[in-house]
């Protein structure tokens, strides 16, 4: 089976400065990957463009079968498939909990009310916040907005999530709960790309690391290269982050 | 005090009301357009509706109305009923104000809102609609409500070129055959202050409680 992310000397640029100067790596299904780096490496932008939330300059990226270095990429049908988490949780502030995650199954999967508010159901009680459907965000902790965010990703059963330094913005008590809930996500064979700063998480949950150093992959394996990094810059940033 | 002045003056004030209904009405409509066109993918559109914004605030309204009143009579094309030109002029120059209050409150949705819609697969009108404009409109309650109050006061300029019976129109009127300036014109401020009084309270009201609910 192909990789649901095939990424090959991917280019992208803002204005003139390079962010991205030839980023290759796959991910295969069922797999997390976890992106590492400093501040500016391209991390982020490089999650951002599996998702086509950045537009191209060059290379070639196919997520989940989407090509996306075409002229015309099919974003509603990349999204059906993809999810994404934010740093800033990003959840509508003028609708519920239970609005949140059922929107987007009911406008764009054309799902019931019935149907939506059973996925969403399922979802909340994935995250842990069965009690917190009829909340509005502005009544939840960071951890919480977070999970929730999460649920209203999974409710749209994507093949692929993306966590965009999801638990940045939280204090380590809160952190613990968002990881958890990805850590469980994990387990049950859901392919994941994350941009993280967590060394811990990356190094007991991915199957795969991603270290990116200006713009580039400088060094890529399994966890095992957290504890025994090849190049010396990987060797520093990890002692920089544990 | 003559009873029929007085009942003349009430006359206008219904005027005045029905005129700045109707300004609403039309020109928050073609406001919602302009504002919804400054947002457009379409540049083309995006471009009209800014020149259009920067024209129209750029024209006092009395000359908008001379144009649209006197214009067509003048071609010979029709003579415009005072009313609907009266409403034609001001919802011109209302649309570009509206349009450019509006406009700001959907700028100020944050980004990563519009970002996290597209991501979970909403269509650019199903974002609109369902993520950013019920989001702007708690921002544009109190400005589109401080904006009723101008347009109220403003609906008076249309005695002067159209002679529409509105409140300032009646008072002119009566001045002209009672001879008493302070009197007639001052009752007309008084109605005027008695409509917009209530508005200006209602906007900063709502200014402070959504405030608390923007936090």
């Amino acid at each position: 089976m192909s990789p649901i992310v095939e990424m090959r000397e991917l280019r992208k640029s803002f204005g003139a400065v390079d962010v991205l100067k030839g980023v290759t790596f796959d991910v295969e299904r069922g797999q997390v990957a976890a992106i590492i780096g400093q501040s500016g490496s391209g991390k982020s932008t490089a999650l951002r463009c599996i998702d086509h939330l950045e537009k191209i300059n060059g290379g070639e990226l196919t997520v989940c079968g989407h090509a996306l270095h075409t002229d015309k990429p099919d974003l509603a049908a990349l999204r059906k498939d993809v999810g994404i988490v934010f740093q800033g949780y990003n959840l509508f502030p003028h609708l519920t909990v239970g609005q949140n995650i059922t929107m987007a199954p009911k406008l764009v999967h054309r799902r019931s009310r019935k149907e939506a508010d059973e996925i969403g159901r399922e979802m909340i009680a994935k995250v842990g916040l069965a009690d917190r459907w009829d909340y509005y965000p502005e009544q939840l902790s960071g951890g919480q907005q977070q999970r929730v965010a999460i649920a209203r990703s999974l409710a749209m059963q994507p093949k692929l999530m993306l966590f965009d330094e999801v638990t940045s913005a939280l204090d380590p008590k809160l952190t613990g709960e968002v990881l958890r809930v990805m850590e469980k996500l994990a387990s049950e064979g859901m392919t994941m790309i994350l941009v993280t700063h967590e060394m811990q998480f990356a190094r007991n949950v991915a199957d795969k690391v991603i270290y990116m150093r200006d713009g580039r992959v400088h060094e890529m394996g399994g966890p095992e290269i957290l504890s025994q990094p090849s190049t010396p810059e990987l060797a520093d940033f990890v002692n920089e982050e544990f | 005090m003559n009873m029929n002045f007085l009942l003349l003056l009430l006359d206008g004030l219904k005027g005045t009301v029905i005129l700045s209904l109707l300004t609403f009405l039309v020109g928050g409509t073609a406001g919602f357009i302009v504002a919804l066109s400054r947002l457009s993918p379409f540049a083309p559109l995006r471009i009209a509706a800014q020149l259009w914004t920067q024209v129209v605030q750029g024209i006092p309204l009395l000359v908008i109305m001379g144009i649209v009143y006197f214009g067509p009579a003048i071609y010979g094309i029709f003579a415009v009923p005072p009313l609907i030109a009266a409403t034609i002029a001001m919802a011109i120059w209302a649309s570009a104000y509206l349009g450019e209050i509006w406009y700001g409150c959907l700028r100020s949705v944050n980004k990563p809102q519009w970002e996290a819609a597209e991501c979970l697969g909403l269509t650019r009108w199903q974002r609109m609609s369902r993520v950013i404009l019920p989001q702007a409109l708690r921002l544009a309650i109190p400005p589109t409500v401080g904006f009723m109050v101008i347009i109220v006061k403003n609906t008076s300029i249309s005695s002067l070129v159209v002679g529409y019976a509105e409140l300032s129109y009646n008072a002119k009127v009566i001045n002209n055959s009672s001879f008493e300036p302070f009197l007639y014109f001052g009752l007309a401020g008084l109605f005027y202050f008695l409509v917009c009084y209530p508005l200006s309270v209602q906007a900063r009201a709502l200014e402070r409680k959504l405030n608390v609910a923007n936090r």
